[in-house]
């Protein structure tokens, strides 16, 4: 269960961050996420649900997701392509000497706060 | 309500966690090895054998995490070594904070290397720092050659790439050379051990690499 140890991280953060800046409760929480991330949207966001309410800091924190999308890079032919679409092999020259660029992300971008 | 910006990645806590746990173990000259593969590929068998082969020159611990059971802390102290079972409760990968509570509840005090034996499963692992100072992963023979195109991550991440159950290699079409070049695309750093702990194969390598690592450890307490 993978989002559940995200989910862990996250709650953690957000505590470090109202202790240091005397917040009392955060109303919102954004989230880049990328589409090659493993990540599961909905099963996150319920995980985020099932977890926040024992915490009195994040029970009404509603979880926002950003979703980022999956880009491939190939380093013969230089072509950016789409990561979920065509795979790990570039789909112009055949290489699989490509990377991905972007989309293994999960950032958390901002919070909504009251001090 | 007021908005703060973060733009921070879920793991920087994390990170921060494996980074305290890496200089506790560092200046204690505990080696901290981080094992990784997917389910099956050999990981206990692997320790088993090493073990074994070096239990004269160095004193070998382990910690085994799953998702439940007890059966590989059990195959490791079958053999006299030291090791502790941590159940992650459904959680598919170990991180910083569970391992350092893991590594608690042994005693260390004698111990050259520690090993951590990370879940079965060849993406999350990767993604979280767990404190230790070298990444070791396996590859077993029957998984196949495109791994390194299918979970480039984990290869990335780590310091040794074992390629197990070279015994096998009659029974299926694993092209070597190819994997290799696949696995050093990824990470021109990576060494690479073709390995059998079953026959015993290139264990001698493995095992040569791991006493010079417990050796460096070491010599930076000095
Ligand atoms: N032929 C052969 N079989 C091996 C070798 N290493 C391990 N095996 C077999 O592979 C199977 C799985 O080995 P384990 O050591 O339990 O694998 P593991 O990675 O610890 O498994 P999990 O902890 O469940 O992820 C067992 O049947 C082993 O006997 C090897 O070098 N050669
Ligand atoms: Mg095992
Ligand atoms: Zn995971
Ligand atoms: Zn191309």
């Amino acid at each position: 269960m993978h989002e559940l140890g995200i989910v862990v991280h996250v709650a953690k953060t957000l505590t470090e961050l109202a202790e240091e800046n005397n917040l009392k409760r955060i109303g919102s929480v954004t989230l880049e996420v990328g589409e090659v991330s493993g990540i599961i949207t909905d099963y996150f966001v319920d995980c985020w649900n099932y977890f926040k309410v024992r915490y009195p800091l994040l029970k009404d924190c509603e979880m926002k997701l950003e979703i980022i999308k999956g880009i491939n890079y190939c380093t013969e032919c230089q072509h950016e392509y789409e990561a979920i679409r065509y795979g790990r092999i570039c789909p112009k020259c055949h290489s699989e000497h490509t990377y991905l660029k972007q989309g293994n992300e999960c950032n958390i971008k901002q919070i909504e706060a009251e001090d | 309500m007021r908005v703060i910006e973060l733009h921070k990645s879920v793991t920087d806590s994390n990170d921060r966690d494996a980074e305290i746990l890496r200089q506790q173990f560092e200046s204690r000259g505990i080696l901290l090895i981080n094992l990784m593969s997917s389910a099956g590929s050999g990981k206990t068998t692997l320790l088993e054998r090493t073990i074994t082969d070096l239990r004269n020159k160095v004193n070998i611990a382990v910690l085994e995490a799953d998702i439940d059971a007890s059966v590989d802390a059990e195959r490791i102290e079958a053999l006299g070594a030291q090791s502790v079972q941590v159940h992650t409760d459904g959680m598919c990968h170990m991180d910083a904070g569970m391992t350092a509570e893991g590594l608690k509840a042994m005693d260390l005090e004698k111990t050259d290397i520690a090993f951590l034996e990370n879940i079965g499963n060849l993406i999350c692992p990767a993604e979280y720092a767990t404190g230790a100072s070298r990444n070791v992963m396996i590859l077993s023979i029957p998984e196949g050659d495109d791994k390194p195109l299918k979970y480039p991550l984990m290869f990335e991440e780590s310091d040794v790439l074992l390629i197990t159950k070279t015994d096998t290699r009659p029974y299926f079409r694993f092209d070597m050379k190819k994997c290799v070049e696949r696995v050093r695309f990824l990470n021109p750093d990576i060494t690479i051990y073709p390995v059998s702990a079953k026959t015993g194969e290139g264990m001698e390598e493995w095992e040569n690499w791991l006493l010079e690592q417990s050796e460096i450890i070491k010599g930076k307490v000095k």
